[in-house]
């Protein structure tokens, strides 16, 4: 059985008998498989983080039923604990919870808690570290003392540590400079393919989530409006304008080049997939 | 050595350097931030500030309103020393900030008094407060949420409030310190319309720092800064025409920028610099 998640119409309402209801989540209905990479975008308050939230049972539905490889995780005597330990989460700006005095006493934070003993949790915590591509140099430094991009990959490390086989990543390249925000998903990237991780990616740029990841859901007031590859959603571009969201910019790109009679395929979604396309087209 | 009259914001040799403690308040080291950046920047300009992570443009932004005072040489904004601290109120007045985060920066618990917190600080006369609370917002676009509390408003609204929040203590000069960096692309978008508003009809002088090369293809001029240096400056399309250089700076290029610098490679003669979706397709067809 590959299906690892499955979410069978979840709701979530907050504020429920205080006159300002509000519904966060509609009916939501997701299968989530091993080793999938998938996107969720949706406009500030579409309910994606609220959503994500719900998989490692940070919040609990209102209605509905969340199966973890199997089992119901909201049956009584299920093992919330080791739940979260396996859907590792990264929240937004995750360098503000560092706060050991080093990057190694940080990165062990996590398995201590479960248990592990101290060498144990040390070897775990120098693999992920090494995953994430810090160099041994780092690794005594206080964290507060590393650059932004760095600041990250601890705390990214910080949750691999736990050897999490989910891990939901909030926004992970927020603040950083564009090689930054490359080399962050690359790494998660190369996560997902060498150590069979499944990943969900929440992120507010259409270039990233277009170039990385393979399938993409796309929220919008507590529902879920689109659930397909990346390229058969950024073709609903005019509809995902009217949700506050765009296509990344080369489809755009290659609209205006076939309405100038030029005539391209305009479903690419990444700039290689245009560069492509655009010289079988010029070139015959 | 006096600054020009045509100057809103003029740096002679601004160097900031701080002394890197460890827990026990030893000295470690002294890092220099901003090493000896020399710029002028006149009124009304739409300058944007790119650079890494770590390559001062935060440091040398907080400089602009006496956040932080220069180590080593002068700032002079509006002509006054922003080392004199006699000239503290006068320049804060003169030169806005806004950063990162919206909701480090509302207090108020309806958007017009949130915005009518600088004149009323400032001492304005409370008719003149409220004449300045609406054409802020209405110069930002939320005049229509006036009444609203702004923890019910979306990131890239905040962030609109907290611009009107320091247009209405009448500044000549906004910096902006990645102000879409939390928002979504709707917020991006509005927040940069703004912007460009406050530019082209108020004629506020605008400093942009920013990550998203989109943003920046309308300013006049743009300083990439690299290990506190400005490393590039130029007009957007003199710096997006160095594509190689960018990206060695850590930095990147527009889509449509890239998709052109490609077809050139690739033997399809294409301009360097496209800067927008019609440039390029106006190129594309020329080339057939």
């Amino acid at each position: 059985m590959s299906h690892q998640i499955i979410l069978d119409k979840v709701n979530y309402i907050y504020g429920a008998g205080t006159g300002r209801e509000t519904h966060a989540l509609k009916d939501i209905s997701l299968v989530i498989d091993k080793g999938e990479f998938i996107g969720i975008i949706g406009h500030t308050g579409s309910g994606k983080s609220t959503l994500v939230q719900h998989l490692n049972g940070l919040m609990r539905a209102t209605k509905g039923n969340i199966y973890y490889e199997g089992r119901d995780i909201y049956d009584r005597d299920y093992d919330m604990k080791s739940l979260r330990s396996e859907v590792g989460l990264v929240f937004q700006y995750p360098e503000h919870q560092l706060f050991e005095v080093d990057v190694l006493s940080d990165v062990c934070y996590g398995p201590k808690n479960l248990g592990l003993s101290k060498k144990e949790a040390e070897l775990r915590a120098y693999d992920a570290i090494k995953s994430v591509g810090l160099s041994d140099e780092v690794i005594l430094q206080s964290p507060f003392d590393l650059s932004g991009g760095q600041k990250r990959r601890v705390a990214i490390a910080g949750v691999l540590s736990m050897h999490p086989k989910v891990l939901i990543l909030d926004e992970p390249t927020a603040g950083l400079d564009p090689m930054g925000r490359s080399e962050i998903l690359g790494l998660i990237k190369k996560l997902q393919k060498e150590s069979g991780i499944t990943i969900i990616l929440v992120s507010h740029s259409m270039e990233d989530v277009a170039e990385y990841v393979d399938r993409l859901v796309v929220m919008n007031e507590g529902s879920i409006v689109y659930d397909d590859t990346p390229k058969a959603v950024f073709s609903h571009y005019r509809e995902l304008e009217e949700i506050g969201l765009a296509a990344p910019q080369i489809t755009y790109v290659m609209q205006s080049v076939r309405e100038a009679g030029i005539p391209v395929d305009t479903s690419a979604s990444t700039v290689e997939e245009a560069l492509t396309e655009l010289l079988r087209v010029l070139k015959k | 050595m006096k600054a020009f009259d045509s100057s809103m914001i003029k740096t002679d040799n601004l160097t900031y350097e701080y002394i890197r403690r460890d827990e026990e308040g030893n000295v470690e080291g002294i890092t220099t931030a901003v090493d000896g950046v020399s710029l002028d920047i006149t009124p009304g300009e739409f300058i944007a500030i790119l650079g890494h992570n770590g390559s001062g443009k935060s440091t040398l932004a907080k400089h602009i309103n006496a956040i932080l005072t220069p180590s080593e040489g002068t700032v002079w904004v509006d002509g006054k020393d922003t080392s004199d601290e006699a000239n503290i109120w006068d320049i804060r007045q003169s030169a806005g900030m806004v950063f990162q985060n919206p909701d480090n920066q509302i207090i108020g618990q309806v958007v017009e008094e949130d915005v009518g917190f600088g004149p009323e600080n400032l001492g304005v006369p409370t008719k003149e407060i409220w004449e300045r609370v609406e054409e802020s917002l209405k110069a930002v676009g939320m005049y229509a949420y006036r009444k609203a509390s702004p923890n019910k408003l979306s990131g890239g609204q905040k962030q609109r409030i907290s611009i009107a929040g320091v247009l209405a203590m009448h500044p000549k000069c906004i910096v902006l310190d990645e102000p879409t960096a939390m928002l979504d692309p709707n917020g991006r978008k509005d927040v940069i319309r703004a912007v460009r508003a406050l530019n082209d009809v108020e004629k506020i002088t605008i400093i942009l720092i920013t990550h998203y090369m989109e943003e920046i293809i309308h300013a006049d001029r743009v300083f990439v800064m690299d290990e506190g240096h400005i490393a590039m400056e130029g007009t957007p399309r003199q710096i997006f025409s160095r594509v190689d250089t960018l990206k060695a700076l850590r930095l990147d290029v527009p889509q449509v920028t890239e998709l052109a610098y490609l077809l050139n490679k690739n033997g399809i003669p294409m301009p360097v610099g496209i800067l927008t979706i019609d440039e390029f397709t106006e190129a594309l067809c020329h080339t057939r």
